[in-house]
């Protein structure tokens, strides 16, 4: 508000006469650098594969729900993997539970919610013009779309594509003759991941680059929204832990194809014993853990993130416990790389390591209930406005909290015997960090929409598509518990094998109606999505009335993302309801020289430090929008 | 049952019409303008609906549980199973407490602070005490439960008692096959994976005289009661796992890499027959990592049985050797005598009988 265009003219720099051609539209709207469209680019990739990895989960529940069903109306999707009394194919039923976890885990919960976000918020939130390499950052989104060609095409491979689950164990994974997905389906899912490690690693190194650097005047890094800590420090989890993973992968690429023995010993199969030994399956386990663990956290933190700011925001109540939320960030990150033993309890491990892993675990129990306990006090004392994005942040709190607790049972390596892949765990994650973490995606795109696309979203749909899912996820994972704890093993093409898992019988049918349910009402929120980008009602600049400095940009933001200055910070983004001032939000960018009524008394001795600020000028992104 | 299903299901869609459509009526009275309103569309209805869930997300919880608690596995028959379930439902209780206290606050603070116009919130942005307050508070709880689950763990992952029966399971796909130690000697003999074929599935290395008495079911691991069983498991292809719901036993079987899990069974399967009023029971294992296309198929029947029961059935068991005494062939010269004790049917014209070297014909006939 305070900021004054100067009038450009006076200030002459050499480059401003290099006038910019306008840009052809394949690099305007493909191949672009800037983080607005990547971001967009980001959003419509995972939306599409979330539509994918949750019409098999669909699927593969058909079978778990139903499994005498004639599902010979699937065949002209299926084909042959439906066979001909109708039955799907127990081999493509594998395929279907592995495909469904790494698109839902890795395309659409890492790519399409870090991808989109941090990609859009960013620059916006930190006051840049751009990330700090558009170009590195296009390469980003074009690997994974690279990365999204090849997995996607290993679907309509004859053999089937990976189907060792979404962690992909040797020796299953390691042998084409154990599984026919082994061959080239896991060929291809190793391609596109290492291709989409690549992605993310580009992708993070710039979150980085462009936090730490490209900061406007005054954004200091303790006025810096939730968000940005979020996606800054899942963006270094990444960063330390992608490689292992694509560490891991190597070997396995290795064992399969040049004859290496990492994780192969002593096998004999399909009527020969291999010639390798001295490798051991469990290397894999660790080094795939290592990522696996981390990874998990890399999905919810920026949920977290998102839900900070839309809670704080909605509720017109500053964040509760700003620093303690950065604490707990903070320790969940740091403690993330040293618990991914609990992945291993019963893998044969030595059980000393099974006590480390635990003791570990359950310390970083702590820090997440700090951040769910803050979020709750945010509520408390509020004046909350039931916006889409807001009803989907309260869910996201409720799951967490939910699924969280579960971890406890899980992380007790003495309990975890029994509950081991069961669908206890089934139900843990898929709550926890799956239904809170599509909860942010949701939570995002609706409360950000208006920026991304100059429109609003229908409100009404949006609350629906909120009940409908939020009821439908805890229909759908709720009862799992319970057929986890009757010993329910993970992965089973159909429970009729055994005595003991011939119960829950119509409970197994009621949660694939309650999951069949769920997908189809994702169907209002793609309507609502879709026909608002082209249809929806103008947006004001600042819908929300957010304090975040997106919305001082204009609403359509353009190349630079504003058209003058960028705006200097002078306070942090949580001055909502502050006594003493008429409004009850304070943008950050509102100096405390302009709010005498309502400053704090260590607020007022910063007064003196605006000129400061405002003079600050690190790098000559701020006068210009290139 | 399936009608009842539908039936909710229509039940569902009909409630979720009548939401849309109150909405609908509630958003006629609002201003069509873009301009942020001062009074949120619909947000009464939103901040009711949180009570209703809670209300009745509270019945269905306690209802859904009252219901399936019926089907779950009836009390741990091994003594660290009962201990590591009481471990759990003590967890889970204090788990739930938490539960439904966090998600109750949630949901009626959601309701309770709900938009009123003309109100404003609290400007309340920390508060150090409650933060460690409730950093500390969940740190101890927590403590408390890792301590007694690393006195429960250390204690199952110990060492097997001295006088534990030894039985191997090897998990291939898609079944598993269970080497016992035999009657003479109680020793498993050494392995190799090389000798595996389609015979000796379990690569028994007929070089170890230990391995003589050795015999093998595909069926059934029979065990005594009240007596330390170990299980060394290990897997000839890809991953698997042994579990044992009844038990609360679980392991990985790997390649390469043998494991061992050691429990104490106390009830018998004919004790549980008569207890479950269920004549047809039986202890089941079941594989419990991914293992392909019939990972969900690899039954095995575990048998507890009184120890003379038990003794009995093992010494009608075949050996290997018994089986295929064409194997013989793989013994060395020096043990070839020791394992004619094994082939009681050496001698016998037999045309499906291999041939065996002169000086053994010799031998086993003289130890017949």
């Amino acid at each position: 508000m305070s900021v004054v265009e100067t009038g450009i003219d006076a200030v002459v720099h050499e480059d401003e006469n290099v006038h910019h051609d306008e840009q052809n539209f394949w690099r305007k709207y493909i191949f672009s650098e800037d983080h607005k469209v990547i971001a967009k680019q980001y959003l419509i990739t995972g939306i599409f594969w979330a539509i994918l990895g949750i019409a098999m989960s669909s699927v593969f529940r058909l079978q778990l729900g139903f499994p005498n069903a004639d599902n010979s109306w699937l065949k002209p999707f299926l084909g042959k993997w439906i066979d001909e009394a109708g039955k799907i194919d127990p081999n493509f039923y594998l395929a279907l539970v592995t495909m469904h976890g790494t698109i839902m885990v890795f395309f659409v919960l890492t790519a399409g919610l870090s991808g989109t976000f941090s990609n859009f918020l960013i620059p916006l939130q930190i006051g840049a013009r751009d990330m700090a390499s558009g170009f590195l950052n296009m390469l980003s989104y074009w690997f994974f779309f690279i990365a999204s060609v090849i997995m996607f095409s290993s679907l309509f491979l004859q053999m089937g594509p990976a189907a060792g689950g979404w962690v992909i164990y040797p020796p299953l994974s390691a042998l084409p003759q154990a599984h026919p997905g082994s061959g080239m389906g896991m060929t291809l899912w190793l391609t596109s991941m290492t291709l989409f490690i690549v992605s993310q690693l580009l992708g993070g190194i710039n979150y980085i680059t462009t936090v730490i650097n490209l900061r406007t005047r005054g954004m200091t890094f303790s006025r810096l929204p939730l968000t940005i800590w979020a996606f800054m420090i899942t963006a270094i989890l990444g960063l330390i832990s992608f490689p292992v993973l694509l560490s891991a992968t190597l070997l396995l690429i290795f064992d399969r194809h040049f004859g290496t023995s990492f994780y192969l010993s002593e096998i004999y199969i399909g009527g020969e014993a291999l010639p390798n030994v001295g490798g051991s399956p469990i290397l894999f386990q660790h080094l795939f853990w290592f990522l696996g663990h981390p990874e998990v956290y890399i999905v919810l933190l920026p949920a977290l993130g998102i839900t900070s700011e839309i809670i704080a925001t909605n509720s017109r109540k500053p964040i509760f416990g700003y620093r303690a939320m950065i604490a707990s960030m903070l320790g969940i990150a740091f403690l993330a790389f040293v618990v991914w033993g609990h992945h291993m309890f019963v893998t044969g491990m030595n059980p000393f390591l099974g006590s480390v892993f635990m003791f570990l675990t359950l310390i970083i129990a702590v820090p997440s209930a700090v951040k769910a306990f803050n979020y709750i006090t945010t509520l408390w004392q509020g004046n909350i406005v039931f916006t889409p994005a807001m009803l989907f942040s309260i869910g996201l709190v409720s799951f967490f909290v939910s699924g969280g607790l579960t971890g406890i049972i899980l992380g007790n390596s003495a309990l975890d015997i029994q509950l081991h892949d069961t669908y206890f765990v089934v139900a843990h994650f898929h709550i926890v960090m799956g239904a809170a973490s599509a909860f942010g995606l949701f939570a995002g795109v609706y409360h950000w929409f208006p920026k991304m696309f100059g429109r609003m979203m229908n409100n009404t749909l949006g609350q629906v598509h909120f009940w409908l899912t939020f009821i439908g996820i805890y229909l759908v994972f709720f009862p799992m518990h319970y057929i986890g704890i009757a010993g329910f093993p993970r992965r089973y093409y159909q429970f009729t094998s055994y005595d003991f898992t011939k119960s829950f019988t119509d409970l197994n049918m009621f949660v694939t109606i309650a999951a069949v349910f769920t997908f189809f009402a994702q169907f209002i929120f793609l309507w609502n999505f879709f026909s608002s980008i082209f249809r929806g009602k103008k947006a004001p600049q600042n819908p929300w009335r957010s304090n975040t400095l997106e919305w001082t940009a204009p609403v359509n933001p353009g190349h630079g993302n504003w058209p003058g200055e960028i705006p200097a910070v002078y306070r942090w983004s949580y001055d909502y309801s502050k006594p003493g001032a008429p409004e009850d939000f304070i943008p950050q960018n509102v100096p405390y020289s302009q709010t005498l009524e309502s400053n704090l008394p260590h607020e007022n001795e910063q007064i003196s430090m605006e000129a400061e600020i405002e003079a600050q000028n690190f790098n000559d992104q701020f006068k210009n929008t290139h | 049952m399936t009608y009842i299903i539908g039936f909710l299901v229509v039940i569902f869609l009909v409630l979720t019409i009548m939401v849309i459509s109150k909405m609908r009526n509630v958003l006629k009275g609002v201003n069509s303008t873009s301009e942020p309103t001062d009074n949120p569309e619909g947000n009464g209805w939103n901040a009711a609906m949180f009570i209703v869930f809670l209300v009745l997300g509270t019945v269905g919880f306690v209802w859904s549980y009252i219901s399936a608690e019926k089907s779950f596995l009836p009390e741990a028959s091994s003594i660290h199973g009962r201990r590591t379930d009481d471990l759990f439902w003590l967890s889970m209780g204090v788990l739930t407490i938490a539960f439904f206290f966090v998600n109750f606050l949630i949901f009626y603070f959601a309701w309770k602070y709900q938009y009123k116009s003309g109100r404003k919130a609290t400007f309340y942005p920390e508060n150090h005490k409650l933060e460690i307050i409730w950093t500390i508070v969940p740190a101890v709880i927590m403590a408390l439960l890792v301590f007694t689950g690393w006195k429960a763990w250390s204690d199952i992952t110990s060492d097997a008692p001295k006088d534990a029966e030894v039985f191997e399971i090897m998990g291939k796909q898609f079944g598993w096959y269970v080497r016992y130690p035999g009657v003479d000697n109680r020793q498993l003999g050494n392995y190799n994976y090389k000798l595996i074929d389609n015979q000796n599935e379990m690569g028994i290395d007929l070089s170890d005289e230990n391995a003589f008495d050795d015999f093998i079911s595909v069926s059934e691991l029979h065990v005594p009661v009240n007596k330390p069983v170990l299980l060394k498991i290990r897997a000839r292809d890809v991953l698997h796992s042994v579990f044992i719901p009844h038990m609360r036993v679980k392991m990985d079987a790997v390649p390469g890499m043998p494991t061992k899990f050691w429990f104490v069974p106390d009830k018998t399967t004919a004790q549980m027959r008569s207890d479950l009023t269920n004549p047809d029971f039986d202890y089941e294992i079941a594989c419990t990592e991914v293992c392909g296309r019939g990972h969900f198929a690899m039954r095995l029947r575990l048998i507890v049985e009184d120890e003379a029961s038990y003794q009995k059935w093992c010494a009608e068991q075949k050996t290997f050797l018994e089986t295929y005494p064409e194997y013989l062939a793989k013994v060395p010269d020096n043990l070839k005598a020791k394992a004619m004790k094994y082939v009681p049917a050496l001698g016998t014209p037999d045309s499906t009988m291999v041939q065996v070297t002169g000086a053994s014909v010799g031998t086993s006939a003289s130890l017949r």
